[in-house]
């Protein structure tokens, strides 16, 4: 018997066989239902800066691409607004599958094409392992340092900061110790320390 | 009628501090009692779904086990918040395994006894559009607004859903019955890439644009939203010009109708003025 091969522009793409079934599984959505009608791109608010849209990603899944979708930085800029998962007529979560595939990338020390974003979410879980609530301030401060870019924002931050919007100290939960054993006894990598 | 408030980290540090303000305001005058969920923690919010199924459960679920050891009903500011809290009782109550997961986890009983809201729901559909009416005493009359639900109050409808996840209309009903004039447009539930707010500021500032430009289109001089994100997202990143948008919280507008003496301070709050467009109608 031989094999079917999958070629894009740039050669041979790699095909990893237990992939599908790991993201079907994980994830608990049928895949397989997806006759890629493009619904979910259509209302997608991100698909113009996206590499992939989610009906291709979908695609992919099924067809065990896994370095091209884990490394794709459409995964990352997946807002999370559930439209899609409102409007699939084969009731596919993609979020759900969304956040599976990002799930993973974590996992699996994927540095894809968006590099930004996974960043902010760890740091995002950072201050809630240590404190139980968010740090707006520190927040910002922080993605500054790791983006390098101190201006962008500076006009808004500073706006903010006059409105009394960005208060300059944390608030902190009275189970902190709570807080920090679920993280620990999860053990997710996301929630684990900052870079 | 008592709920265990759960404000959310933007309500509470500030951000969205007229939020909050209007809130306790209105639910006061509505006779919706909020006692502070005790104790509680950030619901992780996108960074937690994202990236780890099983932490963002069990720090949701903490909140969840809190509120039914308090044995009230949470009442959610933040639609974000809010789709959180009912993601995960709903997971709880269909997946058994995962109930294990996270009562382990937190170290706390869970049952999913009781139930998440969201005060726009509360608002409309238990105290009623009739009763509210009948305390309005500055009606808003002559302006114009496009009532911004975005994504979290409407979607995912089997989840959620207290209004329609395509054309909802509780907060069109809502501002009609302040006196205002709720136009028809087609931005309601779009999203304002609150996500990616502080990661991809081009993305943000085009979806806030269009928002913005649709609600004009369709007559709108103001936007009228239920959730700190969207505020801040269409107060804060909206083009610099004369011609910018004011967007308010319902619940100042709700406040500012029945003639609470909070709201001027509230609206100090914005970016973009809307003291301006109040004025021009004689409503401040």
């Amino acid at each position: 018997m031989s094999s079917i091969r999958i070629v894009d522009g740039s050669g041979v793409v790699p095909v990893d066989n237990a992939f599908s079934k790991q993201v079907k599984q994980v994830s608990g959505e049928a895949l397989d239902r997806c006759y890629q009608c493009f619904t979910c791109s259509l209302g997608c608010p991100v698909s113009p800066e996206m590499d992939y849209y989610p009906d291709q990603i979908i695609r992919m899944v099924q067809l065990g691409l896994k370095e091209k979708v884990l490394n794709s930085a459409g995964i990352w800029l997946c807002l999370g607004c559930e439209t899609c998962v409102a409007r699939c007529p084969n009731e596919i979560d993609i979020l759900r599958v969304m956040d599976t595939l990002r799930e993973i990338a974590i996992n699996e020390n994927v540095k894809g094409k968006e590099r930004v974003i996974p960043v902010f979410h760890k740091a995002f879980l950072y201050p809630i392992k240590i404190f139980g609530k968010q740090y707006e301030l520190g927040l910002i401060l922080y993605l500054m340092l790791k983006t390098k870019d101190f201006f962008g924002d500076l006009g808004l931050g500073i706006k903010m900061i006059m409105k009394g919007k960005l208060p300059f100290f944390p608030s902190r939960i009275k189970g902190t110790k709570q807080m920090k054993e679920i993280f620990n006894k999860i053990g997710s990598v996301a929630g684990g320390e900052r870079d | 009628m008592k709920y265990a408030y759960y404000p959310g980290c933007s309500l509470e540090a500030a951000l969205a501090k007229e939020y909050d303000l209007s809130v306790k305001a209105v639910c006061e005058r509505l006779g919706i009692e909020l006692e502070e969920l005790e104790d509680w923690n950030c619901c992780g919010a996108s960074s937690g779904h994202s990236t780890s199924y099983l932490l963002n459960h069990a720090i949701v679920g903490r909140n969840l086990a809190i509120a039914e050891k308090q044995g009230l009903d949470i009442a959610a500011a933040c639609p974000a918040c809010y789709v959180r809290l009912k993601h995960t009782r709903h997971e709880v109550m269909e997946k058994p395994d995962l109930k294990k997961q996270v009562v382990e986890a937190v170290g706390m009983p869970y049952e999913a006894k009781h139930d998440v809201r969201h005060l726009l729901d509360i608002i409309v559909n238990d105290i009623g559009i009739e009763a509210i009416k009948e305390k309005v005493t500055k009606p808003l009359t002559g302006l114009k607004l496009a009532c911004y639900y975005g994504c979290f109050l409407v979607r995912p409808p089997e989840v959620v859903a207290f209004d329609d996840p395509e054309n909802p209309q509780s907060m069109d009903d809502l501002m009609t019955a302040m006196g205002a004039e709720a136009i028809d447009w087609s931005g309601k539930v779009d999203c304002c890439g609150g996500s990616l707010a502080l990661t991809k500021r081009d993305i943000v500032i085009r979806l806030v644009g269009e928002l913005v430009d649709m609600a004009r289109a369709a007559g709108a001089e103001a936007m009228v939203a239920a959730c700190p994100l969207c505020q801040m997202n269409v107060d804060g990143r909206q083009s610099s010009g004369i011609d910018r948008m004011p967007v308010f919280y319902f619940t100042e507008l709700v406040g500012l109708a029945m003639g609470d003496k909070g709201a001027k301070s509230w609206l100090k709050k914005h970016l973009i003025s809307p003291v301006k467009l109040l004025n021009s109608h004689g409503l401040l």
